[in-house]
């Protein structure tokens, strides 16, 4: 099982559930999703219940994550944007959390499944489409037609503009998905390529360092890249609130 | 341990059979039960943060950066505090000297008018005796020249009688005399 880059991508059932003729069994991604919540919640809350004045170190990191997202936020969403606070902050923890977990040896990376980010790329766009129709009625739609357009050129820009607002629950989704899942199989790949070389006596074990070294090195990338990612999506999601808080662009 | 190839065909056999539908993100089996459970945790996730974890932290910034509000606004008002201290000090200090200067004023025009008194009083006095002195000595003077026409007769006429031997009358003497002193 060692060599199979996908393997780890795997859903393997816990707890069997069958509603309906539906499976809704509790998984091994079930599992971490639940882990995901319970470890950044707990360390959210008790990281701050000293309520210090002056932050202890975990207080602290907790108040940067905080105000990092919350300035994120603000600069792109402006502060009508902040209503929309509670949602950006817990996705991005959700992602942030969820993407280190997947870089633990043996744990399950729930964010490099399509449809567990696709669902919170759909939340985000199901977010912006329904506050942009209740805050702005119609005119909600003058997001696809830009102002100083000349009129020849209107019904292809609003074309256009309606094609790449589709595209971003999608884009949205598949960015995240597949640097996960990409990371994880070449991740994989390598160190794999350490253990068939070093199967092969003295000058295998001798060329096995540098997969070994790639794989160091790629282990610091995907730390990299886990971070990278959730803040992209987060930024993504707060340019995308802002088009809902201020369609006419 | 088994020779590569077998091995890489025992583990895709394997994968295969283990996989079924193939790639696993892409296995529509499972996506029920990965919403499902998507939709509970991050639901519960996104309540904890809103009620519990988030105005916490919004609590603890506030009150951070009420303190440090306060912190100023207090320093601020001790500063003023002390710049009014300063400011009735300096008042104090110019109410002190122009008092200094008021009250050497008035001394020195004291005594300058003590002076000038006690000065007149005694060029009054001066003159007063003066007076009296001039007085007295015109007094002696008109006594002593009085005096002097009767010591002139006796004189001349003693000088008289010795030049001539004889005596000049009264009526003469006088008349010499008169002419003589004029």
């Amino acid at each position: 099982m060692a060599n199979d880059p996908i393997h780890q991508f795997q859903i393997q059932k816990i707890f069997p559930i069958e509603v309906g003729g539906m499976d809704f069994s509790f998984t091994n991604s079930s599992l971490f999703m639940v882990l995901t919540v319970a470890a950044t919640s707990a360390f959210l809350i008790f990281s701050t219940s000293g309520r210090g004045l002056v932050p202890s170190r975990v207080q602290s990191v907790s108040e940067m994550m905080y105000e990092f997202v919350a300035s994120t936020l603000r600069s792109s969403a402006g502060t009508e944007g902040m209503r929309f606070f509670p949602l950006v902050f817990s996705l991005f923890m959700f992602v942030l959390v969820a993407n280190l977990f997947g870089m633990f040896p043996y744990f399950f990376t729930i964010t490099s499944h399509i449809i567990v980010t696709f669902a919170l790329a759909m939340l985000v766009i199901m977010t912006v489409i329904i506050y942009g129709f209740m805050k702005n009625g119609m005119k909600f739609l003058k997001l696809f037609v830009p102002s100083g357009v000349p009129g020849a050129l209107i019904p292809l820009v609003t074309l256009i503009e309606v094609i790449s607002f589709l595209s971003r629950p999608i884009s949205l989704s598949v960015r995240l998905f597949a640097n996960m899942l990409a990371g994880h199989i070449t991740l994989k790949v390598f160190s794999g390529f350490v253990v068939s070389l070093s199967a092969m006596g003295a000058v295998g074990v001798f060329g096995s360092i540098l997969p070994l070294g790639m794989t160091v090195a790629l282990t610091a990338l995907e730390f990299l890249v886990a971070f990278l990612q959730a803040y992209v999506f987060t930024v993504l999601t707060c340019m995308y609130l802002n088009d809902a808080i201020h369609p006419s662009h | 341990m088994a020779g590569t190839t077998t091995e890489g065909h025992a583990v895709i056999a394997e994968a295969a059979a283990e996989h079924g539908a193939g790639f696993p993100p892409f296995d529509a089996t499972t996506f029920a039960s990965q919403l499902l459970w998507l939709a509970i945790t991050f639901g519960i996730f996104y309540w904890i943060m809103k009620n519990v974890a988030m105005p916490r932290l919004a609590g603890i910034l506030e009150d951070r950066k009420d303190r440090i509000a306060g912190d100023l606004s207090e320093a601020n008002r001790l500063k003023e505090e002390t710049d009014a201290a300063i400011a009735a000090y300096e008042q104090a200090l110019t109410e002190a000297r122009n008092k200094a200067h008021g009250i050497a004023h008035d001394t020195r025009a004291k005594l300058k008018a003590e002076q000038d008194a006690r000065r007149e009083k005694a060029e009054a006095e001066l003159g007063e005796k003066l007076k009296a002195a001039e007085a007295h000595i015109a007094g002696i003077k008109t006594e002593a020249l009085s005096q002097i026409e009767e010591i002139a007769g006796d004189t001349t006429s003693a000088l008289v009688e010795q030049l001539i031997g004889k005596a000049p009358t009264k009526t003469d003497l006088t008349k010499a005399l008169k002419s003589a002193m004029n």
